[in-house]
């Protein structure tokens, strides 16, 4: 019966935005609200392979600008509707994932992630040089004034991504929980001991890059629409990477309920400080905040949380 | 297009780049080669030196590599303050692998972000006389502004090879990897040693950087660039061995400078990705491999 209060969270979530996005004119809540999902997405993605398997992906960027030029690529090429460009993002970012899956064959720690921040680089490399999508400055895209019964056009992205963001993360729910959630945390506590238990190590940790990188290619699909205006180094961009370790890393990294705490407030306090102070200070508390988690509370706030209940529980008796 | 000119030119334009790639990569050689410290953010080290060489050339019209040097034990105590805050918070907790590569990569993104904040994204660059001059050997132009880099880069790489093969401290660098507890029975701290070679890494990213904007101009997200190179190389090179990192840099070097000549300069970063994936993926203990 623990699988009932989710559903009831996501569908009352999905219905109170839809809500919002049919009635509230300012378009402001929208592009925070969109950025704060997409932040969303990338982290539930990224620790399904940092998180659960143990394996630092700095190369974020890279999947999810994959995921936004795939769209641009077939904008251009035949402009199909959106789902089929984010179903095509999953395809191919996922394929990505694979074959980074298959570079942990050879690749621990350290090395796996330096080579996902070299696959990063090349991969925007490529899209400079590539005119087809625009290479160097840029692509346009022209938005359609508006979709269904949504009053702007931003407002149905919103949407969009708020299905998407919940999609994720039952996804996330699902590997942490399951058998497979207990195979890729046994890989990641030691994974030469899962091997010799009989965990299938290789099939799990395709399985969690495959899933990680259909994740952040679909987080990255709709971004064409949501600027208009793409260009290599705003898609690839790094604060994209960075936000995706800090959530998780601020929110805990054990169970799929951390990066969402991260995204939330990490999310919310960069729109917040973008706002009322600036953008390069709202990049700058990132770091910040990053670098203060990991070096005082490695646990994230789950386990901060964690912590502090069981130092009640602990003097509960005692005092009782 | 392609004649015996302009091929005798890409080859020395290359060695002089991978000479001074091979100054750039040098402090992340001990860093991560001997320590086993994976400082992601020593390119944002060589940016920030880059940055000192910038303010105190416009400021007082100094040498930038004179800067470069002056500043080293500055750089080198900023070295020693960021291990002791790495080892308080994740080597002694033997946290270092997911949380430390974290912190380096939150580290690199505050430098970065904090040279936005001060000096903006332009690009800026330093003047010495050198600037602007060229040799002209034969069919052959050596401008000096890579030039004196890259003598000025060897030098600094023999200097530290001599460091660590003759004295007693460089010694102990190159144990402090193999065999920490011998080397605590021979009567030295590995902490202190470890502390001291990080602190060597940083400084020697105060002359790199001054190499850097002696070169071109340079702005703050620079040093991304260079991530792929220094790893490329150190890995290349063999981890930590400092003839590898110099053969593995002059290599970088000429296939960046062929690619640049011959490709155009828009595909020059992906030779330095490409051979770290290629490496990382075929030939992990490098070319040079002390495995």
């Amino acid at each position: 019966m623990k699988i009932a209060p989710f559903w009831i969270v996501s569908i009352l979530l999905f219905a109170a935005g839809t809500y919002f996005a049919a009635t509230v004119e300012n378009q402001y809540y929208f592009f925070a609200g969109y950025t704060i999902l997409q932040a969303t997405i990338m982290a539930t993605a990224w620790n399904i392979l940092g998180g659960f398997t143990g394996y630092v992906n700095f190369g974020s960027a890279g999947f999810f600008g994959l995921g936004a030029y795939t769209s641009v690529a077939l904008y251009t090429a035949f402009e199909p509707p959106l789902i089929v460009m984010i179903v095509a993002a999953a395809v191919v970012c996922g394929l990505l994932g694979l074959g980074t899956g298959y570079l942990t064959l050879r690749l621990k720690g350290v090395y796996f992630a330096i080579a996902t921040l070299a696959l990063a680089i090349v991969l925007e490399t490529l899209m400079i040089n590539w005119d087809y999508v625009g290479g160097s400055t840029g692509a346009y895209i022209i938005t359609p004034e508006r979709v269904l019964f949504f009053p702007t056009y931003i407002g149905y992205l919103f949407v969009l991504m708020l299905v998407l963001a919940i999609a994720a993360v039952a996804i996330a729910r699902y590997l942490n929980s399951s058998r497979v959630g207990r195979g890729l945390a046994a890989i990641r506590d030691d994974e030469t001991a899962a091997e010799c238990a009989g965990v299938p190590t290789l099939k799990l940790k395709l399985l969690s890059t495959t899933v990680m990188g259909a994740l952040m290619g679909v987080a990255g699909a709709p971004l064409p629409f949501f600027v208009t205006f793409v260009e290599p180094v705003s898609a690839f961009n790094l604060l994209v990477a960075v936000n995706a370790i800090a959530m998780p890393m601020i929110g805990g990294t054990a169970s799929w309920i951390g990066p969402i705490i991260g995204a939330l407030l990490l999310g919310s306090v960069q729109e917040w400080a973008k706002v009322t102070i600036s953008s390069e200070w709202n990049i700058l508390i990132v770091g910040v905040v990053l670098v203060g988690f990991i070096t005082l509370a490695p646990r994230g706030i789950v386990g901060l949380v964690q912590a502090l209940r069981q130092k009640a529980r602990a003097n509960g008796p005692a005092t009782a | 297009m392609f004649t015996l000119d302009l091929f005798l030119n890409a080859v020395v334009a290359g060695v002089m780049l991978g000479g001074f790639y091979a100054a750039v990569a040098l402090g992340l050689s001990i860093v991560f080669g001997q320590l086993d410290i994976v400082n992601i953010a020593h390119p944002a080290f060589i940016i920030a030196g880059s940055y000192v060489a910038y303010m105190v050339n416009n400021a007082f019209g100094i040498d930038p590599i004179l800067i470069g040097v002056a500043f080293m034990p500055v750089f080198f105590l900023v070295g020693v303050a960021v291990y002791g805050i790495y080892y308080a918070g994740f080597e002694r907790t033997g946290r270092e692998s997911l949380a430390g590569l974290a912190f380096f990569f939150g580290l690199m993104f505050i430098i970065e972000v904090a040279l936005i904040l001060t000096f903006g994204v332009d690009y800026r660059l330093v003047d010495a006389p050198y600037i602007g001059e060229t040799l002209h050997v034969g069919v052959v132009d050596i401008p000096l502004r890579m030039f004196v880099p890259f003598v000025t880069a060897l030098v600094m790489t023999g200097v530290v090879y001599l460091y660590l093969a003759k004295t007693f401290t460089g010694r102990a660098i190159l144990a402090v990897s193999q065999d920490r507890l011998a080397l605590r029975l021979m009567g030295a701290s590995p902490v202190r040693i470890k502390a001291i070679a990080f602190g060597i890494g940083i400084a020697t990213a105060a002359v790199a950087g001054a190499l850097l904007i002696i070169i071109g101009p340079v702005e703050p997200s620079f040093g991304r660039l260079y991530i792929g190179r220094v790893f490329a190389i150190v890995i290349m090179g063999g981890m930590g061995s400092i003839g590898g990192t110099l053969i593995a840099a002059l290599m970088l070097g000429v296939a960046e400078s062929f690619v640049q000549t011959f490709y155009g300069p828009s595909w020059a970063p992906l030779v330095a990705f490409g051979v770290l994936l290629l490496t990382l993926a075929f030939r992990p203990q490098g070319l040079f491999g002390r495995l």
